[in-house]
């Protein structure tokens, strides 16, 4: 009776342990402040572009349409990227400003709930906040899209979705969005949108057992999650043929120095990137070329 | 003497008839290869590192109309097993992945009748590069 008890006793310690353990971070109240400020849709149209949010939430042919993409096939099994248009019922129209910034820092979704990281917060936490705000007045300007994306069909114990706050606690840095980096053909640009909006490493940085990304080997090359082949290595070894105007015109016109045209999910990215100015991919070369 | 090259020369011609024939994988990825070159010839003028020749240019469009005509037909049932990039949606949305080749001989066409100059080709070639990047986002594998 008495081991009976002590058992009981530690399960429910250990259920109120997992509870705390993987509460939602509520966002910082200096960010939800800063997010009331009114964003410039016109250069949240860059960070759009430069985010790929269209390569996964938009069905190819109309990219301002973002009532939800192809299933994305990760190892823990398959996920619909949501419907993100200002529709108020199916997409995020009744969302506030710091809603949508405790999505896009802290990966929490507008019921509170941890949202799985195949959403790449992880990387979008790495953008200033008034990048945020202007991203945020872009995508209110967008024509609203009814229907909603079906929900995760991961397997257990990964359908857990409180479980991902263990996951935040393993592989999130603390957030601390960076200042408003100038716009320039400059590699310290090319950095920010290469840790940031442009989540490269996402793709090209191999990940552990948990699906968490390996710092010390980013962007060095990782097996497509759904399919086959591999995110090749971008690191300044793995470029080491390519010159600057190299890594320029495949992210420009999606062809490599050898003819061939960049495939998979790259191509969608090459899509979106080739609404960015010139500079921008300069910028990113040169961040990669470094 | 001159019938023995020509005995040789129709083996050969057989032997590479018979490739396409009973080796669709190595036949396209013969004509992906000339379009990769010519690719790679084009790009070098955009990037100024080789003078615009005209000739260079239309000789790529018509490396590309050549892949549009031939290449549907080189993905037979069956030929997704094997050394191959080619995903496996060629084969449960074939009608989707031709029209892809009908779009890049439509638009290689056009381009070929539209650029005289230096001018034309900067601003109607370019486009091109978008049909390959489409087709090959949803039909081809990345690297191995």
């Amino acid at each position: 009776m008495r081991v009976l008890a002590a058992l009981v006793a530690l399960a429910l310690v250990g259920a109120v342990a997992f509870w705390v353990l993987t509460a939602p971070a509520e966002l910082d109240p200096k960010i939800a402040q800063a997010m009331r400020e009114p964003g410039d849709a016109k250069a949240g149209e860059l960070v759009f572009w430069a985010g790929g949010c269209a390569a996964c939430h938009a069905k190819s042919g109309d990219l301002s349409k973002l009532g939800g993409g192809a299933a994305l096939n990760t190892p823990f099994g398959p996920i619909h990227p949501p419907n993100i248009s200002p529709d108020r019922e199916d997409g995020i129209g009744a969302w506030s400003a710091a809603q949508f910034a405790h999505a896009l820092y802290d990966g929490v979704g507008a019921q509170g709930q941890h949202l799985y990281p195949a959403f790449p917060y992880p990387s979008y936490r790495h953008m200033s906040v008034v990048d945020a705000r202007n991203l945020w007045a872009f995508l209110r300007t967008l024509p609203p899209v009814k229907g909603r994306a079906p929900p995760p069909g991961f397997r257990f114990p990964f359908n857990i979705r409180r479980a991902v706050g263990i996951w935040k606690r393993l592989y999130l840095s603390p957030l601390d969005p960076p200042e408003p980096v100038a716009a320039a053909d400059t590699a310290d640009f090319g950095r920010y949108l290469v840790q940031g909006a442009g989540h490269c490493g996402e793709c090209h940085t191999p990940r552990d057992f948990l699906g968490g990304m390996i710092a010390s080997k980013a962007l060095s090359g990782a097996p497509v999650p759904d399919g086959k082949g591999k995110s090749p290595n971008i690191t300044p070894a793995g470029l080491s043929k390519w010159s600057v105007s190299d890594a320029e015109t495949a992210l420009s016109l999606g062809i490599t120095p050898d003819g061939d045209s960049l495939g998979d999910a790259m191509a969608a990215v090459v899509t979106d990137l080739g609404h960015l100015p010139k500079a921008y991919l300069t910028a990113i070369a040169r961040y990669l070329k470094r | 003497m001159k019938r023995m090259f020509l005995a040789v020369g129709a083996v050969v011609l057989g032997i590479s008839a018979g490739i396409a024939a009973d080796d669709p994988i190595h036949a396209r990825q013969e004509l992906m290869k000339a379009n990769g070159q010519a690719a790679k010839n084009v790009v070098a003028i955009l990037k100024g590192q080789a003078p615009f020749k005209l000739a260079t240019v239309q000789a790529a469009l018509k490396t590309f109309i050549d892949t549009a005509d031939k290449a549907p037909a080189l993905f037979p049932p069956g030929s997704d097993k094997g050394k191959t990039h080619a995903l496996p949606a060629i084969w449960t949305d074939k009608s989707d992945f031709e029209a892809h080749f009908a779009k890049l001989g439509a638009d290689s066409k056009a381009a070929l009748a539209k650029i005289t100059d230096e001018a034309s080709f900067k601003a109607d070639f370019p486009p091109i590069f978008k049909d390959c990047g489409s087709c090959h986002q949803k039909y081809r594998a990345k690297e191995q």
